[in-house]
């Protein structure tokens, strides 16, 4: 007991110190090596836009490969050097501007990006703390992330070529350095990065947790918080218990490349020659990875859709329809996604019995995926909705998700998944349903809690702009892209010239790069106003949005410790917007119902 | 004190019921809009173990830190359990048995099954003992006690480390008569004390097949982690590894023991009021004998 209460007290009084210090600090400590949750969250969010911004940089690219496969672009051979001779696309580096792409967007982007951004910037100040549990393994989180991120960077620039294997890295393909150019040193380097990024989510998910377990503020029970914190803790509880799994299978890796073990090989002949590898099963790999990687893809969204809840809830000015429902959904959707990985394995010669228990399971995703549509749709029902940046890229988030939902029904069907299986129909599939959805999550986040980060607005023109190309653009891209698919386009090739059948199909591919490139334009606005309004956007007012969570009762001239003052209590939901018998229509969650008599209702909470 | 603690307890069981199923926390029955009501609704939200301003399970967030991190170590050993588990059920028939393998023991020529690896597990549990012992004289603050129990903690663990390299050095080094790897990778072994029997597949050989394997197969001692004069290579693999993999946690847990342990030298918790930090490296150095108990299970005993 009293250990525990020393341990709250010196807490406090750390960060009590710390804010009274402030004016001590160097560039160092306040910028680099800070343990502040809201300088790490902007270190985070810098770090993936810088990163999302190459990745994407390369998808154009292949995507000018696939529109006009017989075109000699010279720019690519001053851009690429030997990877574009002659203005030709060498068609090994197509391959690792895929993997890599696919990489970066998954994991730096969508997870640490995401996640790193969005839960160091809220679960204090939405909770009511002065700071995550730990400061320094916070700070340690964010390092990890820069040097895995430094190290997949690095990897562009080695000889041999990055990974080329595809993202999801199946042996044997990844495990023989003679297999490809990229499964050389490239692949070494993916590696290392990769347990540096695996490192990097444990130490920033445990702390989340913890945190929102151990330092919710006085009266913020479980059921007041936000739905973006328990999105947050759901998706740090999946990554705890995920990517521990791909660490395993990484290791093991690891020693099948370069220790000369067999855990993923067998019987492989190289120009008619035997390998000594013998006994392993590739398949190992694929189980391991998957355990991992389905997991991952709600890693990916559910912090996204925990962010529109909160941006749609506020913009239509009514209480999220079913917070409760909200909840139970997503914490079904995580025990789902650990029974489901089978799916992306259904032609791997697994038992047909088997196939169809993953059927099952995958097919029940749809129920609380659902019930969350339902409600994000109840919720902007006869709302008076504001059409704020934030609001339209959190409803474009619901449309995507819709959309992509709806082929995961074909693809969780193993029936069906066999017959398009690695065509484009899948690419098209997840893009929409977790690429996409997840970025326009992120964006609405980014829109919404920017006076947040740096106390100044950004420009909403710009940002109807840069919502309207981007939504045009990402349906323009993939909404042809299943046709592709269910025409039997393999992804990952280089060309498909050698077709016949597909030659009539090369129309569609350039309709999709010359939309491809507007979004990477619309990227561009974007960019242009983030990095502007940083420094020259608007003041914003304390309360931008007219919000119930205490994030805005926080200053914004970001103080250490986040209250000047004593962390205020919290007395009701988040949640009170647009109550009858009241005239404002919101009630900040510090607001007490004693203050409130003419709105109360039985049901409050 | 422990009128609160008890109290707390209560709260804590009755709370757990409340939230598991997401129903309402507070008593709604007939709030309306009354002050004093309203002002029952808050009072009860804030004083129930998840109503905030207090931690739920009343420990400090390192020690969940702890927790947390140990779930995670866990899936990563099941992942490199299971993985071992599906690759020797699919080679059952070329799978060595340990009883075979491990049958050293130090100044003793005679063969005997695994009571080498036996002694290893007792000295890793006796360690966790004397580490429980070293917490509960924490909770007494008796410093002296804690330094005694942690040093021996940490003999414990050097102990295992070094027994575990002694395990390592006799299966690379193998047995003195050694196998015949065919061109097949199996494993003909050569009987013990009869150099003209080979084993294959279970079956004795003798004669000019014998002779026709020692001529073409290659002649090998030991283990390593492409070969191994037992059976099937991939038992090597999953051993160096799995075992490897577990010994480094060991030996982490020892370095850390070993600073922890300087640290109550020099008074450091003594003057904190607290020996919390034993109870945390405590927490890790247990799991990594639970770990150690399915490792030998899976490899030794199955």
């Amino acid at each position: 007991m009293d250990t525990i209460q020393t341990l709250h007290e010196s807490h406090a009084a750390d960060a009590h110190h710390t804010h009274h210090h402030e004016h001590e600090q160097t560039f160092w400590t306040k910028y680099l090596f800070t343990t502040d949750h809201k300088v790490i969250s902007k270190q985070f969010l810098i770090t993936a836009v810088f990163m999302a911004f190459l990745a994407m940089g390369m998808s154009m690219l292949f995507r000018l490969q696939l529109a006009w496969p017989d075109v000699k672009m010279p720019f690519l051979e001053s851009l690429l050097g030997q990877w574009g001779k002659d203005g030709k696309l060498d068609p090994g580096f197509y391959l690792a501007l895929v993997t890599i792409h696919g990489t970066i967007m998954v994991f730096f982007v969508l997870t640490g990006g995401l996640s790193g951004t969005f839960s160091n910037l809220l679960i204090p100040l939405q909770i009511g703390a002065r700071d995550m549990a730990s400061g320094l393994l916070n700070m340690l989180s964010y390092w990890f992330f820069a040097g895995s991120c430094l190290v997949m960077f690095i990897s562009l620039f080695v000889e041999s070529g990055p990974a080329s294997g595809g993202w999801t890295i199946y042996p044997p393909l990844s495990a023989l350095p003679q297999a490809i150019a990229g499964s050389g040193l490239g692949m070494d380097l993916w590696l290392v990065s990769m347990i540096f990024f695996i490192v990097s989510s444990l130490l920033g998910g445990i702390n989340y947790v913890t945190t929102v377990i151990n330092l919710r503020t006085k009266g913020m029970s479980m059921t007041r918080l936000p739905l973006t914190i328990w999105a947050f803790t759901i998706t740090a509880i999946l990554g705890i218990l995920s990517f521990p799994v791909l660490f395993a299978a990484a290791l093991l890796l690891f020693f099948d490349r370069t220790f000369g073990t067999s855990f993923y090989l067998t019987d492989i002949f190289i120009d008619g020659a035997p390998l000594e590898h013998i006994g392993g099963s590739p398949i190992l790999f694929e189980h391991l990875f998957w355990f991992l990687g389905h997991p991952e893809v709600y890693i990916v969204i559910l912090p996204a859709l925990g962010l529109a809840s909160e941006v749609i809830s506020v913009n239509s000015r009514k209480p999220i329809f079913g917070y409760k429902a909200m909840i139970g959904s997503m914490g079904l959707i995580a025990f789902l996604s650990c029974i489901v990985w089978g799916h992306h394995m259904f032609i791997t010669g697994m038992n047909p019995f088997l196939g169809s228990v993953f059927v099952v399971t995958t097919l029940m995703v749809a129920i609380p995926s659902a019930v969350k549509v339902f409600n994000y749709i109840a919720t902007l029902w006869r709302g008076n909705i504001v059409l704020t940046p934030a609001m339209l890229f959190a409803i474009g988030l619901v449309s995507f998700f819709i959309s992509g939902g709806l082929t995961g029904i074909i693809l969780g069907d193993s029936a069906l998944d066999i017959n398009i299986h690695d065509t484009y129909f899948v690419v098209a599939h997840f893009h929409i349903v977790m690429g996409a959805s997840a970025i326009f999550g992120m964006l609405a986040g980014v829109y919404h809690w920017f006076p947040r980060m740096f106390g100044r607005l950004m420009n909403k023109n710009l940002g109807y702009i840069h919502f309207w190309l981007t939504l045009i653009s990402v349906y323009g891209v993939f909404f042809p892209m299943h046709f592709i698919g269910l025409a039997g386009v393999p992804r990952r090739y280089y060309a498909n010239t050698a077709y016949a059948g597909f030659d009539n199909l090369v129309g569609i591919n350039e309709l999709i790069t010359v939309f491809a490139l507007l979004s990477g334009v619309a990227q561009l606005v974007f960019a242009f106003n983030f990095f502007y309004s940083i420094f020259k956007g608007k003041k914003s007012p304390q309360n931008p949005w007219k919000s119930n969570t205490l994030e805005w009762t926080a200053p914004l001239s970001d103080v250490h410790g986040n209250w000047p003052g004593e962390i205020p209590t919290v007395h009701r939901w988040p949640y009170d917007y647009g109550k009858p018998g009241h005239e404002d229509d919101f009630i900040p969650q510090t607001v007490p119902f004693s203050a409130t008599p003419g709105s109360n209702r039985p049901d409050d909470h | 004190m422990i009128e609160i603690t008890v109290s707390k307890n209560i709260l804590q069981t009755f709370y757990f019921e409340n939230t598991l199923y997401f129903r309402p926390q507070i008593n709604n029955g007939n709030v309306f809009s009354t002050p004093m009501s309203t002002q029952s609704t808050t009072h009860q939200a804030s004083t129930s173990v998840w109503g905030g301003g207090k931690s739920p399970f009343n420990i400090s967030w390192g020690k969940m830190y702890m927790w947390f991190f140990l779930v995670s170590d866990a899936f990563t050993f099941s992942s490199l359990l299971v993985a071992y588990g599906t690759l020797r059920h699919k080679y059952s028939a070329s799978w060595p048995n340990a009883n075979d393998v491990f049958t050293h023991f130090p100044f003793i020529h005679a063969h005997v099954p695994l009571a080498y690896v036996g002694l290893m597990t007792f000295i890793l549990i006796m360690s966790s003992v004397t580490m429980v012992l070293a917490v509960d004289a924490g909770h007494k603050r008796d410093n002296k006690s804690v330094a005694l129990w942690l040093g021996l903690t940490i003999i414990g663990g050097f102990m295992f480390v070094g027994s575990q390299a002694w395990e390592w050095y006799h299966f690379i080094k193998g047995t003195d008569q050694g196998a015949y790897i065919l061109a097949d990778h199996s494993v003909a072994r050569v009987k013990e004390g009869a150099e003209n029997i080979l084993i294959l597949n279970g079956k004795e050989i003798s004669g000019a097949a014998a002779e026709q394997i020692k001529a073409t197969g290659e002649f090998f001692q030991g283990a390593n982690l492409v070969k191994n004069e037992y059976g099937n290579p991939l038992f090597g693999d999953f051993f160096f590894f799995i075992t490897g993999f577990h010994g480094f946690h060991v030996f982490s847990g020892v370095i850390i023991n070993l600073i922890i342990w300087f640290n109550v030298l020099d008074g450091i918790y003594r003057k904190r009021g607290h020996y919390e930090q034993i109870e945390k490296t405590g927490l890790y150095w247990h799991f990594v004998d639970l770990v150690w108990v399915f490792v030998f299970t899976f490899f030794y005993l199955v």
